[in-house]
């Protein structure tokens, strides 16, 4: 189980969280004209990275907020967590 | 009976407690302390099971967890356990234990007639000669092997004991309580850390236990007994026995089983059998030593051969002699120990080492005791059947290659020393690189991964002086990095004997013209010439060579085996064991019962359960409960002998006819308050929602980005910044989620807040065409006309001084009402509308009467909601706005959502107007075409429509807007059904939605 630092909280247990995905995929913006290839991008295409990942977790039984954590996909090693309001 | 082989004044057992306990249904004696397998010996009993493939008779090879053969079926307080190591299992008054894997009894076995087929039954025996014909594996060969082979036998009965779950943190988790792991917790200790010390068996000590050594002015055993009541006294130590670290997990947690209960007859009330404990540590300390290897020789499997080790355990712990004619066989100093507390009890050995000439402290005083020992000798082969009674020995050349004479020795057991295997698996659970260690022919730990330090044995260090020495300092050094403290303690003095190298030599060559099995995994019956035979098959990864031979695969997962197996990959291979590799050491150690690992989360305690504070009103009313998610729902109130048929139907028509009012409490609410409300509910949600009024409710349906309908509900705006958003049961949760994503990670400008109020709120539906009338009677106050309150409306009032949120929103497709009132006041709102709504001839109904009543109605729910389909298959496309963007919009011009004949939900009546359509079925068009049967559609949802008295269903079928007027089959090859159909609209009953607005 992975130890997890949220940035609000503190370390807590990853059955604390829950996990969101992949942290570098931004919204494309609303009213805005997209392609097709780029909303398929958007919505279904995600790479998956042996190594370090960007992805969003929430503090789903804590305090709640969507976090930012920087997790070695092979070893499980959390580099770092920021708030979703921080960049790495 | 009496003790024929204890000893009277050895051992640490109670001996003024006598306990009696029965093996194989024969009535012993042994005493408190005892092990089970300890017991036995003191008695005599040797013979304990039979061997896994070829039947041969098995005893007692270890004296601890790293038992291979002695395994029982072990009853305890009316529950039996299966495959329970007799070395580990503490007797207790009345324990009762039997054989496995014997049949009839383990004295005479049909299945060892293997044993004479044993050239038949060589490596990938089963994958090779069962496999033809294959119809014959299931009818014929794997009965057979099934009732042949295998263990003990698992209780088919509920487990009624208590296991508990218990979360802990600490600065140092130490495993193992020997030499290594007391001195670094001790050190650790007195430097202020918070410390856990676990030690698996029930005795702290380790070796100490068993060794002559000297510690300062005290015994090993004396100095054991002292650090642990000092530490036991500390507060910031926990020290607990019978706890097995066996797990060793990422960032640094660990995992520990802790037996409370198996060594009594009975668990103690209140207490648990056994508690799994989680422990996040800050570092750990693995102290868990080594295990003694066997020597490869003929026949090494026959009861009576054992390690030294355990000779000198089951002699020094328990005052039991394993053999009165004691043979040692070694390749180390670790055999002169076990011999040496033979001869100062009175026991004659003979010691027989694989090397020429060694010298050393232990050697000198073996030799001044009188101990006959023969150098550069082996034993060829144990002789014997059921039990040892001799041996053949003889000289061995100094290349190891070539055999003397052979002699025969008597002899009523062989202590076997093979010298010492590390016991690394913590360490590479935790991701540590192992290394081979060429000095001790073993692999221990590398660099580390986690925070996590190996000392003593189990790092392969040998002596005490240096163990204690690494190990207080490693205490000390870690502590400090973590308390800052620096209390540092000095060290005792150790007095031991000093001992000389191993030989590397430990598989004795067959002498020629024999053909003894030579064994390598005791309990799978895997010997010498099975590797063998695998490698010329052409196996050659170590990983593949396990599975081949099941090498390391029984219980014991190889503690005993899988370094003698690799020793001899590489030797016939002519690599080096590191080339070879080891396999993986997975967690857990040794065998864990499911029990500790579900905990108390069995049965109804899996999860949680939800009830309505109106739930008690239910629960007097006859109410059939029915799980909603989490939630406990009435499903229907029984009267009388009515079934659930009978009483939806009653409690479906009065709604109809009259008024009911369902309890709507489990409904998800969330409360949504900012400036920017209406604009979030915009984005979300498919329909408009800048322009709703203050006062009034909007149904609304939103979207996964992928298109997909996510949920559905309605939301009232309480007033200007302020709305009320209701989810489905299931989706409350997600729904949360789903708007704390955007509103923190997407669009962080909106100034919205969201917070769950389910639980703030308990809520009631009156519906019907009597429900005006009985809301005008509950708030006199409020104008509950259809212009003062219309459809889609939405008041505040108050029932009977509770203040109450008032909408008019319908579920069921009639005038309807949901009030909901602070949940404290949930049963006085219920109580409050059963009384005043008797003269309006009303009654409650459950969630089966509200699936009838929205399923008639058209109204999709979760059923049609299921994550598959779109607005458009729901009949929900109106909802979509085409002047804004919202979540999921973009995916909504993809070529399968806006195909022609895409699906799309409809009616669906049985012909016959009479036969019931079980959901899931399959809609076709031909009920007897050729298979495959190509499959337009299936049942959602089904119901006997009380408006139409016969059944109907919904369904998403293909095509579904022309399909209205079809006749099609309704098919459920499960069920072995078909019905003729016909297909209609979705709104059965008042297709204009004229009644709710009335």
């Amino acid at each position: 189980m992975l130890h997890i630092k949220c940035p609000h909280c503190g370390m807590r247990s990853q059955n604390e969280f829950s996990y969101g995905g992949d942290a570098s995929v931004k919204r494309p913006e609303l009213n805005k004209e997209i392609s097709d290839q780029d909303w398929d991008n958007f919505v279904y295409n995600r790479k998956s990275l042996r190594g370090k990942h960007i992805e969003f977790w929430q503090h789903l039984s804590g305090c709640r907020q969507w976090i930012k954590v920087e997790r070695d996909t092979a070893t499980h090693e959390i580099f770092k967590t920021l708030k979703a309001n921080e960049d790495f | 009976m009496k003790q024929n082989f204890r000893l009277d004044n050895i051992g640490l057992i109670n001996r003024d407690k006598k306990l009696s306990f029965k093996f194989n249904g024969k009535s012993y004696s042994g005493y408190e302390g005892d092990t089970l397998a300890s017991a036995l010996l003191a008695n005599g009993v040797h013979l304990i099971g039979r061997s896994f493939k070829y039947h041969r008779p098995r005893g007692f090879f270890g004296a601890g967890v790293d038992e291979p053969y002695a395994i029982v079926q072990l009853y305890r307080n009316n529950e039996t356990e299966p495959n329970v190591k007799s070395t580990e299992q503490e007797l207790f008054e009345g324990l009762e234990a039997t054989s496995v894997n014997c049949w009839p009894s383990v004295n005479f076995d049909i299945g060892a007639i293997n044993n004479f087929l044993k050239v038949f039954l060589p490596a990938g025996f089963y994958y090779k000669t069962f496999m033809w014909p294959k119809s014959f594996w299931y009818k014929f060969y794997e009965p057979i092997i099934r009732k042949a082979a295998g263990l003990g036998v698992a209780s088919i009965k509920h487990d009624k004991e208590r296991y508990e779950h218990k979360y802990e943190y600490c600065d140092l988790l130490i495993a193992g309580s020997g030499p290594s792991g007391l001195a670094s917790a001790y050190a650790a200790a007195k430097n202020g850390a918070r410390i856990i010390l676990a030690e698996d068996k029930p005795r702290f000590g380790g070796t100490l236990l068993t060794s002559e050594v000297n510690i300062g002015n005290q015994t090993g055993k004396e100095w054991v007994k002292n650090i642990i009541a000092e530490l036991k006294k500390m507060p910031n130590v926990t020290v607990k026995n019978r706890s097995q670290v066996f797990g060793y997990y990422d960032h640094n947690m660990l995992v520990m089983l802790e037996k409370i209960s198996d060594h009594l007859p009975k668990t103690r009330k209140y207490h648990p059998k056994q508690r799994l404990w989680y422990i996040r540590a800050k570092e750990v300390l693995i102290s868990s030593g080594s295990i003694e290897r066997p020597l490869v020789f003929g026949n090494n499997d026959t009861p009576g051969v054992m390690l030294s080790s355990a000779a000198k355990e089951y002699l020094k712990v328990y005052g039991v002699l394993v053999g009165k004619k004691p043979l040692i066989f070694t390749n180390n100093d670790s055999g002169y120990e076990a011999a040496i507390e033979f001869k100062k009890n009175g026991v004659e050995p003979v010691i027989l080492d694989t090397r020429k000439e060694p010298n050393s402290e232990i050697i000198e005083e073996a030799k001044n005791l009188g101990i006959q020992i023969k150098f550069s000798y082996v034993v060829v082969a144990a002789k014997g059947y059921k039990k040892v009674n001799a041996a053949e020995i003889a000289k061995i050349s100094d290349n190891k290659n070539e055999l003397g004479v052979l002699e025969n020795i008597i002899c009523d057991c062989i202590c076997v020393s093979g010298f010492w295997t590390p016991t690394i698996h913590l360490a590479s659970q935790s991701g540590n690189k192992t290394k081979f260690d060429k000095d001790i022919d073993a692999f221990v730990p590398g660099i580390s991964k986690q925070n996590e330090t190996t000392l003593g044995a189990a790092n392969g260090t040998f002596t005490l002086a240096e163990t204690l020495k690494d190990s207080f300092n490693a205490g000390y050094e870690l502590s400090k990095k973590i308390t800052k403290n620096d209390n540092k303690i000095s060290y005792p003095k150790v007095v031991e004997k000093n001992k000389t190298t191993h030989d590397k030599f430990w598989c004795v060559p067959l002498p020629k013209g024999k053909t003894y099995k030579r064994f390598l995994d005791f309990q799978n019956d895997v010997a010498v010439s099975d590797i063998e035979i695998a490698l010329k098959e052409g196996y050659r990864s170590i990983e593949h060579v396990k599975r081949y031979t099941t090498l390391g695969m029984a219980t014991d997962q190889g503690k005993t085996s899988n370094l003698n197996g690799l020793q001899l990959v590489s030797n016939i291979e002519n690599k080096i064991v590191p080339e070879v590799g080891h396999t993986t050491f997975r967690p857990p150690y040794t065998p864990v019962t499911i029990g500790a690992i579900v905990g108390r989360e069995v049965g109804k305690y899996s999860r949680p359960t939800r009830k309505s504070p109106i739930h008690s009103w239910h629960e007097k009313n006859n109410a059939v409960f029915v799980d909603a998610g989490v939630w406990l729902r009435p499903r229907y109130y029984k009267i009388g002998e009515e079934t659930l048929f009978e009483g939806s139907k009653r409690e479906a028509k009065n709604v109809r006819a009259n008024v009911g009012v369902c309890d709507v409490t489990t409904l998800g609410k969330i409360d949504i308050k900012g400036p920017d409300a209406a604009e979030l509910l915009n984005r979300v949600y498919t329909n408009a929602w800048l322009k709703l009024p203050v006062g009034k409710a909007r149904y609304g349906v939103m979207l996964r980005e992928d298109g997909i309908v996510m949920d559905d509900g309605t939301t009232t705006r309480i007033s200007e910044n302020h709305y009320h958003m209701t989810t489905t049961t299931a989706q409350a949760a997600n729904v949360l989620s789903h708007l704390e994503y955007y509103l923190q990670l997407v669009w962080p400008e909106l100034n919205v807040n969201v917070v769950s109020s389910t639980e703030q709120w308990a809520g009631a539906a009156i519906a019907g065409p009597k429900s005006r009338d009985l809301l005008q009677k509950l708030f006199p106050n409020i104008d509950s006309s259809n212009d003062g309150l219309p459809f889609m409306g939405y008041l505040e009032g108050e029932l009977f001084g509770v203040q109450a949120r008032i909408f008019r929103i319908s579920f069921s497709g009639e005038l309807a009402y949901e009030v909901n009132v602070n949940s404290d006041n949930g049963n006085f709102m219920w109580e409050k509308i059963m009384e005043i709504g008797k003269e309006f001839e009303i009654q409650p109904y459950g969630t089966e009467a509200l699936s009838t009543l929205r399923i008639e109605m058209g109204h999709v729910a979760g059923s049609e909601l299921d994550g598959r389909t779109i607005s458009y298959d729901n009949g929900l496309e109106g909802l979509i706005s085409k002047k804004k963007d919202f979540i999921g919009k973009r995916s909504l011009n993809r070529k399968a959502f806006i195909a022609e004949d895409r699906q799309k939900v409809v009616g669906v009546v049985p012909l016959d107007k009479k036969t019931s359509i079980p959901e899931g079925s399959h809609l076709v068009k031909d009920a007897y075409a050729q298979l495959p049967n190509p499959k337009l559609g299936y049942i959602s949802a089904s119901c006997w429509s009380v408006e139409h008295d016969n059944p109907f269903s919904l369904a998403i079928l293909k095509d579904g807007k022309n399909m209205i007027g079809q006749k099609l089959f309704v098919m459920s090859p499960l069920k072995n059904i078909t019905i003729p159909v016909e297909i209609v609209s979705s709104h059965y009953v008042d297709p204009k939605g004229e009644r709710v607005r009335s």
